[in-house]
């Protein structure tokens, strides 16, 4: 099969060093089995995520996603844009389709990029990792992969919310969608049915700045994997993974819970169902240590 | 209180809606709000909220102009996007409680202690700086926020969570001193500068 091509987007936290670099570090693996090439974005810079808005308004922001969108179409404007993180997606897409719907905004917006030598004509589709690996690749292909099955494993599908709303995934509901557990079954585990707090919010952002009203909602994330007998939850987000994994500590002490849940990557399972090393799927970026993946990439 | 303000209340004496309409990102779309309530039922943080978003809309339109930009309520948004995908009518909701926080911003009226409006102030001078994130800078200045003292307790408290990040790889130390960030840099200055420029200036024009 012919090697497939993107233009790439890995965002601010899968640089070296920042906190979803173990993310970035089990996409590549991922892809290296999938031959797919991940072409980065030339000096692509911030989405402006979640919060940019106070200090940014509506068009600094457009344009500030448009340069990337603008430097992308000028290096392969063949190639689909793809994104790993929910956030950048999510401001990527966002900004094409609604410069696309608003005249006056795209002219603004290339008014702004003209600062730059840059010009911005929403010519390439913006998609996430997860539709790549479904629809362009497919669940079946997927499988086919799969060298080390994770058989007994048990774990919890959360979807999180922005790889989710506003736009989701073609074909799946907002309120219940199903594509994470079926890539758990894909590689040979087994999902939690019915994990009530699939779609729940993390407190994103307001993790941070509102640190005791987010954990109420994380304490719930995770007692719901709990409940449904998962060995470790499973995101395709990247503010999710640290917001879930990170403050279980804290957790902990304020609600005498005993968690200690491992929060991974949907990648990183399928980097070790493939045959990956731990290491080479970012397992040691854990800081709750994922060891029954450990054990099982571990094993010749 | 800016001039700006001032010149604002001025300009839209009797009508709060039109000055949303004009000045506020997807403002126009306030009028359409047929007072369901979906939208305050489904956000996560919905009981914080001094005004659930049902709430700010009908305020909108009752001319509650200082109640609403002065209130913490819009700085609640996670952005977890519940509201907008499970609205009736289709309002673009998250954007407008956006749009909304942003413009007491540029007033000068939004809530000055509110934790989420310093942090996404700090967050957006890091990222536009250098056009990418500087994780360990943005981490220990929102511990700082409130004052060295606070500051000192928070990242005591924070220390294990840190030494995590730190052992794991996902931290960069050097960062405080050393982060490249874009080498387009000066351009990005450069097309938010006059991002924000037209921004102002359609805003007058609208206000005029």
């Amino acid at each position: 099969m012919a090697k497939k091509e993107y233009m790439f987007y890995p965002g601010c936290s899968a640089e070296r060093l920042a906190s979803a670099s173990n993310y970035e570090v089990s996409v590549q693996a991922m892809c290296d089995v999938l031959d797919i090439q991940l072409n980065e974005i030339p000096d692509w810079n911030c989405c402006g995520a979640s919060i940019g808005y106070a200090g940014g308004g509506e068009l600094p922001r457009l344009a500030l996603n448009a340069r990337n969108l603008a430097i992308a179409e000028q290096e392969h404007p063949e190639q689909d844009i793809v994104a790993t993180c929910a956030a950048c997606w999510l401001g990527a897409r966002e900004t094409k389709d609604r410069l696309e719907e608003d005249s006056t905004l795209m002219r603004e917006t290339n008014e702004a990029l003209a600062e730059a030598g840059l010009k911005y004509e929403a010519k390439q589709r913006v998609r996430h990792m997860v539709e790549v690996l479904i629809e362009d690749i497919g669940y079946e292909e997927l499988g086919s992969h799969v060298k080390k099955p994770l058989s007994g494993m048990k774990i919890a599908g959360y979807v999180g919310c922005q790889t989710n709303r506003p736009f989701g995934i073609e074909g799946e509901s907002f309120e219940n969608p199903k594509y994470l557990d079926k890539m758990i079954e894909t590689v040979g585990a087994e999902p939690v049915e019915k994990y009530d707090k699939k779609v729940q919010c993390c407190g994103g952002a307001l993790a941070f700045s509102e640190p005791e009203k987010s954990q109420a909602m994380i304490k719930d994330i995770i007692e719901a994997a709990y409940d449904g007998g998962a060995d470790m939850i499973v995101t395709p987000c990247p503010v999710c993974q640290l917001n879930v994994e990170v403050y279980q500590g804290q957790i902990n002490k304020k609600y005498r819970t005993k968690f200690e849940m491992p929060v991974v990557y949907y990648s990183q399972l399928m980097g070790v169902a493939y045959g990956k090393s731990a290491k080479q799927v970012g397992l040691d970026g854990q800081v709750i240590r994922a060891r029954k993946l450990e054990e099982l990439a571990d094993k010749k | 209180m800016s001039d700006l303000n001032t010149a604002m209340v001025e300009k839209y004496r009797n009508s709060f809606l039109k000055e949303v309409e004009a000045n506020v990102e997807e403002g126009e779309w306030v009028k359409m709000c047929m007072q369901c309530g979906v939208c305050s039922g489904s956000c996560p943080l919905g009981p914080y909220w001094e005004h659930p978003p049902q709430e700010i809309f009908m305020m909108i339109r009752a001319g509650e102009r200082d109640e609403v930009l002065k209130s913490t309520s819009m700085w609640m948004c996670t952005s977890c996007y519940n509201c907008i995908v499970r609205c009736p009518r289709e309002l673009p909701i998250t954007h407008i409680m956006h749009g909304l926080a942003h413009y007491a911003e540029r007033l000068g009226i939004a809530p000055r202690q509110n934790p989420t409006r310093k942090f996404a102030l700090m967050f957006w001078d890091n990222l536009s700086k250098t056009g990418r994130v500087n994780e360990p800078v943005l981490g220990v200045g929102l511990y700082f926020m409130n004052g060295i003292k606070e500051g000192i307790r928070t990242a005591l408290r924070m220390a294990p969570v840190g030494l995590g990040m730190l052992r794991t790889k996902r931290f960069n130390p050097f960062a405080f001193l050393f982060h490249r960030g874009c080498k387009g840099k000066k351009d990005i200055h450069k097309i938010i500068r006059k991002a924000r420029e037209l921004e102002l200036a359609k805003a007058a024009k609208f206000g005029g």
